[in-house]
């Protein structure tokens, strides 16, 4: 099996790597890159512990393979921070409690973000089914949701 | 495997032709990937079509729209005519997976998948939705319900792919719905889906239905009987009846993990009748 | 939001304790730098993967790995030859018991498969690639044989026999054949049958429940590495490293002190981390391939082969007198263990009756293997499926009686005094006070409406407190390093850092709580049984207050005046007695500033076994909606209602609370193990082994009820477990509330239900 080359965008700088062609951006971004904060909770998109960014969308990263990801804009948890700023939502989880063991919560920031891009007002029923495709099997939702509705408010200066 | 990821569809198509061994085409790759994951198939070559642009692409055309078989679901839900026009194909769409499967997931993976639960299908069935095909012989055009024949089969002979799914124009004072039942609110693969279209004339009599469930037989149905028993009526209770009743007689489904024959047959009664009254208030508004 | 509700002043001015503040170990999890079991690599790190049985019960007549072994880029292969025979020997993991010669067995096959997924090979190998080609290389010669999954049909005397050499336990005299049920245990008081005598109502049901997996969305992981010299390293996902040592020594005849484990980030556990799978494996591969070596299972094998906890056949009897009074309770339980002894059948014979004051209390267990994966501790292992059967029995006793079904727990209600059944008086406990504030509140006065039924159960946990070692170290600039030895999973480092912090009275940003390694820290029992807070909690105090003591000294030989002639006051040492005013105060800091003058290093450690945790109670109260065409049913409301003795961190008590309901939530409507007629799992994977989605539940109120325990200097009882005990039976409670329809089988899933709508129908019953 011979490895393709890719050239893409990680967090807004250029990266390359290479990958077998059945390899997963994920299986990339963990093994390759070493950037270990999206993480393999189900390898079959049921669990969004591995949610990035492509393109602005959205996306499971264990159900993109590595070679897609050419020419690409790839955006991980890692880069949702502004150097010690940390980005709304990451401040709202910290303050509300709204993570327990804490692998989930990359996936769940993500999705959150691309959310409130989305729609800045979400309803809690809007962000409960945004966010049906992140597993949490610690806090049963509650503060995570409370996090994602109050950064909400704050960000549109509430 | 080997993976190429072409910019026409006559390179796709002949790539496909003159693989060797298994030879799989990516859309959105959401059930790809997770069959890949899973060592359920080992591919020689898999074709990512998402460079093809036609493919990405929503057209309007006639009246209708002319959706790439790769676009994916999170793009068709924002393109506001097309959720105007079959909001039942809309929202069927969305129902697959997760937001982050929206991303990627598109109507023509969904359809090739050749899953007898695919959410996107019996909705684009009732709609009438015509499927295009390039392969080695050239285009061919065929219903959506001939794509599917049994479970993870599909009418495409080797070499062929389906390029795009056009939703016909659709008619003054019709509506579409789709429903499903899953045990959860999301994240399910349907245990039964119903998708209605219907027309209905200006005294509010219905004039044309077409009725199809998802997951109650080995493929999905086009259920003749159960649009008959709405065409003439006024889809009074009397005649929501009759499609229930229709839809329960036309299923064929299996005990599995996902639920018990006699709850299928059932449910897919409930669910006919359930968006067929939303399909009834949207032709009404219309 | 949540309430408090205290019922003393055992506060005195605490500055920390009681706060929300943010967790230490946070900015790490927001931001992806926290490392979990599968982030750790190594240079020339293997990738081991695991051969696993497709039977659910075979013999294994060979294993042919020389193919694999052959294949360039197999660095290792193993099997059950490359472990040792095992004597029988019990020993505590968790609130469960593991026998030695079970565990090697359960790592690595032997003689049989006993489940689909049973590990039978593993290789270490350079790539993902290599290593499922090496695994498809390895000959396994099996012979199949018959197999048992349900506990009732593994008791029938003609039912596939797993173990030749089990023959009930706890029955005299000793059978005289082997059979599937390894123990009968038996636990009670009074007389049941005078008792029944006595009673106006008696309410009798025989009910089921499914397997169910803890779920953590971490599967397991961890890196190997062993030098030539014999010692060892391993990072891995586990509930408690220093049993993972204990446990990897003992299977692979190495000395403990040789290996050293260093506990990852843990993404959940539940119980289900308590256990070894892949760190013996990875050791034994690691060191015949002279390589490190990283093993992650996949979901799928998480679902074929850790976990779960036990499904369950119940029986239960209970009467009352006509005015309310429970005199009598007897429960038949029979539990699957899966495939070797060690359900959890034992603590929820214990616990079934717990939350009631009854004199005459029969609880039968039978610990039953059958051909699952063997269990491992859920959450109050043992506990939930008990109570769930007990507290729908209570509910229909209320009904029958025409008495609020809160008023009919509060007359029978379990206080200060009770004796429970499995024999301890219970101190200061507050299930009367859960129960009048589940009363109270404004969610049990809610209107509902139609096709809604609102339901309510208590339940209990034991909790326990065990053996801990935390040490703290005072720097040179008064700051403090907290060490212990408990994997945090849900926010201990928080709590621990927050009563040394109030205890050395400095600023909780100056302590850093870390989890020391096991050759860094004295030994430590495991995250489980809702200890951490408890036990770790007691040693940092104690730790602290010897740094206090330390302090006091050093002040004193500082300021050349007695010991005792000083005093230790909010984060000052003073001159005291005829001292006093003799000389400026000093701080933490300035102490330690000068600390390498006055006599070296500052460090409090302390190590116990941590002594007097006390139960939980709690109450729950659900609403429900149940769609009667389709059967399916969902929570509209939840409150939980739990005595926390103190909520040193609210936010993180109010987390447990709120994840309890919600997995009890999926236990009782969706979650459960199918099984196809070959005995093989048919829904490995988050698809379709259905957790509660965000869009499934909604908010999950909670009320902290604060009954300090009095053996713990801040009031702590630990309330990580008893949350997954009262959902099932609040659930289905509210679910017949709402159906009229008494459902006894878990989970209940909408085509049971539907099914009961329509009988219940056809025989009459209205809407």
């Amino acid at each position: 099996m011979s490895k393709i080359h890719v050239t893409t965008t990680v967090n807004g700088d250029e990266v390359e790597f290479l990958c077998e062609p059945d390899e997963t951006l994920l299986d990339v971004l963990r093994d390759e890159l070493h950037l270990t904060g999206s993480k393999e909770g189900c390898a079959s998109g049921d669990c969004g512990a591995c949610s990035v960014m492509v393109n602005d969308r959205l996306v499971c990263s264990c159900l993109v393979l590595g070679a897609e990801a050419d020419g690409a804009k790839v955006e991980t948890i890692e880069g949702m921070a502004d150097g010690e700023n940390l980005h709304p939502l990451q401040k709202k989880f910290l303050e509300h409690a709204a993570l327990q063991c804490g692998v989930c919560t990359p996936g769940f920031l993500v999705a959150a973000k691309a959310l409130l891009e989305k729609n800045p007002d979400p309803t809690e029923t809007e962000a409960r089914y945004w966010l049906a495709g992140n597993l949490c099997r610690c806090t049963g939702y509650d503060k995570i949701i409370r996090a994602v509705l109050d950064t909400a408010a704050e960000m549109r200066g509430n | 495997m080997r993976y190429e990821a072409p910019e026409t569809i006559d390179t796709a198509v002949s790539l496909l032709a003159g693989a060797g061994g298994d030879a799989r085409v990516l859309a959105g790759g959401t059930d790809l990937l997770v069959q890949l994951r899973a060592d359920m198939i080992e591919p020689e070559l898999v074709v990512d079509v998402k460079k093809i642009q036609s493919m990405r692409t929503i057209t309007e055309e006639n009246g209708g729209f002319r959706i790439g078989a790769a676009v994916a679901g999170a793009e068709l839900s924002e393109h506001p005519k097309v959720k105007a026009a079959w909001p039942g194909v809309v929202e069927a769409v969305d129902l697959i997976g997760s937001t982050q499967i929206q991303g990627r997931a598109s109507m023509g993976g969904n359809l090739c998948n050749g899953s007898p639960a695919a959410d996107s299908v019996p909705a684009m069935i009732a709609a009438g939705t015509m499927v295009s095909i390039a392969g080695p012989n050239g285009e061919r055009e065929v219903p959506a319900e001939e794509i599917i024949v049994g479970p993870g089969k599909t009418s495409l002979a080797k070499g062929e792919m389906v390029t795009s799914l056009f939703l016909p124009a659709r008619p003054a004072r019709s509506g579409d719905a789709y429903l499903r039942f899953i045990p959860r609110t999301e994240m399910d693969i349907a245990v039964v889906g119903a998708g209605v279209s219907l027309t209905l004339d200006e005294g509010g009599t219905c004039t044309a239905a077409r009725v199809a469930l998802g997951a109650v037989a080995a493929t999905p149905l086009l259920v003749q009987e159960a649009a008959d028993a709405l065409i003439g009526t006024k889809l009074d209770d009397a005649a929501m009846e009759a499609l229930a009743a229709a839809a329960s007689a036309a299923c064929n489904p299996i005990d599995d993990k996902r639920g018990t024959k006699d709850f299928r047959i059932k449910v897919a009664g409930v669910l006919a009748r359930r968006a067929a009254q939303i399909a009834l208030e949207r032709a009404r508004g219309n | 939001m949540s309430q408090a509700l205290r019922t003393d002043d055992m506060d005195q001015d605490l500055r920390v304790v009681g706060t929300r503040p943010v967790r230490p170990d946070g900015v790490d999890k927001v931001t992806g730098r926290a490392m979990f079991g599968a982030d750790y690599s190594l240079p020339g790190m293997l990738v081991g993967r695991v051969l696993r049985s497709p039977h659910a019960h075979a013999i294994i007549k060979s294993i042919d790995t020389s193919k694999a072994e052959a294949l360039p880029g197999v660095k290792a292969v193993v099997t059950r030859d490359d472990f040792q025979e095992m004597p029988s020997e019990f020993i505590p993991a968790g609130e469960m018991l593991i026998n030695y010669r079970d565990v090697v067995r359960n790592v690595m096959a032997r003689e049989k498969a006993l489940y689909d997924g049973h590990a039978v090979a593993a290789v270490a190998a350079t790539s993902v690639s290599v290593a499922k080609k090496a695994l498809k290389l390895i000959k396994v010669d099996y012979e199949v044989l018959p197999h048992v999954i349900d506990p009732s049909e593994a008791m029938k005397p003609d039912a596939p026999v797993l173990h030749d050499h089990i023959f009930t336990d706890g029955v005299e005299p000793k059978p005289e054949k082997p059979s599937n049920v390894a123990k009968r245990v038996e636990f009670g008081m009074g007389d049941v049958e005078a008792g029944f005598a006595s009673a106006d109502v008696v309410v009798e049901r025989s009910f089921k429940t499914q397997p169910v997996h803890q779920g953590y969305i971490e599967p397991h992981a961890c890196v190997a590495s062993v030098s030539a010299d014999g010692q060892a390293e391993l990072w891995c996902s586990t509930q408690g490293h220093y049993v993972v040592r204990a446990n990897c020594a003992r299977l692979l005849g190495m000395d403990i002190s040789k290996i050293r484990v260093t506990a990852s980030e843990i993404g959940g556990g539940f119980g289900g981390k308590t256990v070894v799978y892949l760190e013996p494996v990875a050791l034994a591969l690691s060191r015949k391939a002279c390589h490190p070596v990283k093993m992650v299972m996949s979901r799928e094998e998480v679902f074929r082969a850790s976990g779960p906890t036990s499904g369950a056949d119940i029986w239960v009897k209970m009467g009352a007198t006509k005015d309310g009074k429970i005199v009598a309770a007897q429960t038949d339980l029979k539990y699957q263990a899966g495939a070797f002894p060690g359900s959890p059948v034992q603590p929820g014979a214990m616990c079934a009756f717990a939350p009631y004051d009854v004199e005459n209390v029969l609880a039968v267990g039978y610990d039953v293997v059958t051909n699952r994966p063997k269990v491992a501790a859920y959450r109050a292992p043992g506990g939930p499926i008990s109570e769930y059967a007990v507290e729908s029995v209570v509910d229909e006793l209320a009904r029958k009686l025409e008495i609020d079904p809160v008023d009919f727990r509060l007359q029978n209600a379990a206080q200060q005094g009770t004796r429970a059944a499995y024999g301890p008086k219970f101190g200061p406990v507050g299930l009367v006070q859960t129960l009048e504030a589940v009363k109270n509140h404004e969610h049990y006065k809610a209107p509902l409406g139609p096709n809604q039924g609102r339901g309510v159960a208590s339940g209990f946990w034991f909790n326990i407190g065990g053996e801990t070692s935390v040490e703290i170290n005072l720097s040179e600039d008064g700051t403090a390093t907290l060490m212990s030895g408990t994997p945090d999973i849900g926010g201990s480092r928080a709590s621990l850092a927050m009563m040394a912090a109030e205890e050395l009275c400095i600023d909780l940003e100056k302590v850093r709580p870390l989890i020391a390694d096991t050759s860094s820290l004295g030994y430590n029992f495991l995250t489980g049984g809702s200890r951490v807070t408890f036990s770790a909690g007691l040693a940092t105090v104690e730790a602290a207050r010897e740094i206090v003591k330390e302090l006091c000294a050093r002040a004193a030989k500082i300021w050349e005046i007695p010991e005792d002639a000083v005093e230790w006051e909010k984060g000052y040492v003073r001159p005291a007695g005829e001292n006093a005013g003799n000389f400026e105060p000093l701080s933490v800091a300035d102490i330690a500033k000068v600390a390498g003058k006055t006599g070296g290093p500052i460090a409090g450690y302390a190590r116990i076994n941590a002594q007097g945790a006390a139960p939980s109670f709690g109450t729950h109260l659900v609403d429900v909606e149940v769609d009667p065409e389709t059967g399916r049913a969902w929570v509209t409301r939840y409150t939980v209602v739990q005595d926390a003795g103190k909520a040193i961190h609210p936010s993180y008590v109010e987390g447990q609370y709120q994840g309890g309901a919600v997995q009890g939530i999926g236990w009782a409507f969706n979650e459960e193990y199918i099984y196809d007629d070959k005995g093989c799992l048919e829904n490995p994977g988050f698809l379709d082994y259905r957790i509660p989605v965000a869009s499934d539940v909604p908010m999950i109120d909670t009320v902290i009820v604060e009954v300090p325990n009095p053996r713990h200097p801040y009031g702590v009882r630990g309330v990580g477990e008893t949350p997954i005990v009262p959902p099932m039976g609040a659930i289905a409670n509210a679910v017949s509330a709402a159906t009229g329809i008494r459902f006894t089988e878990l989970p209940m899933s909408p085509p049971k239900v539907l099914k009961a709508l329509e009988e219940h129908r056809a025989n009459g019953g209205g809407d």
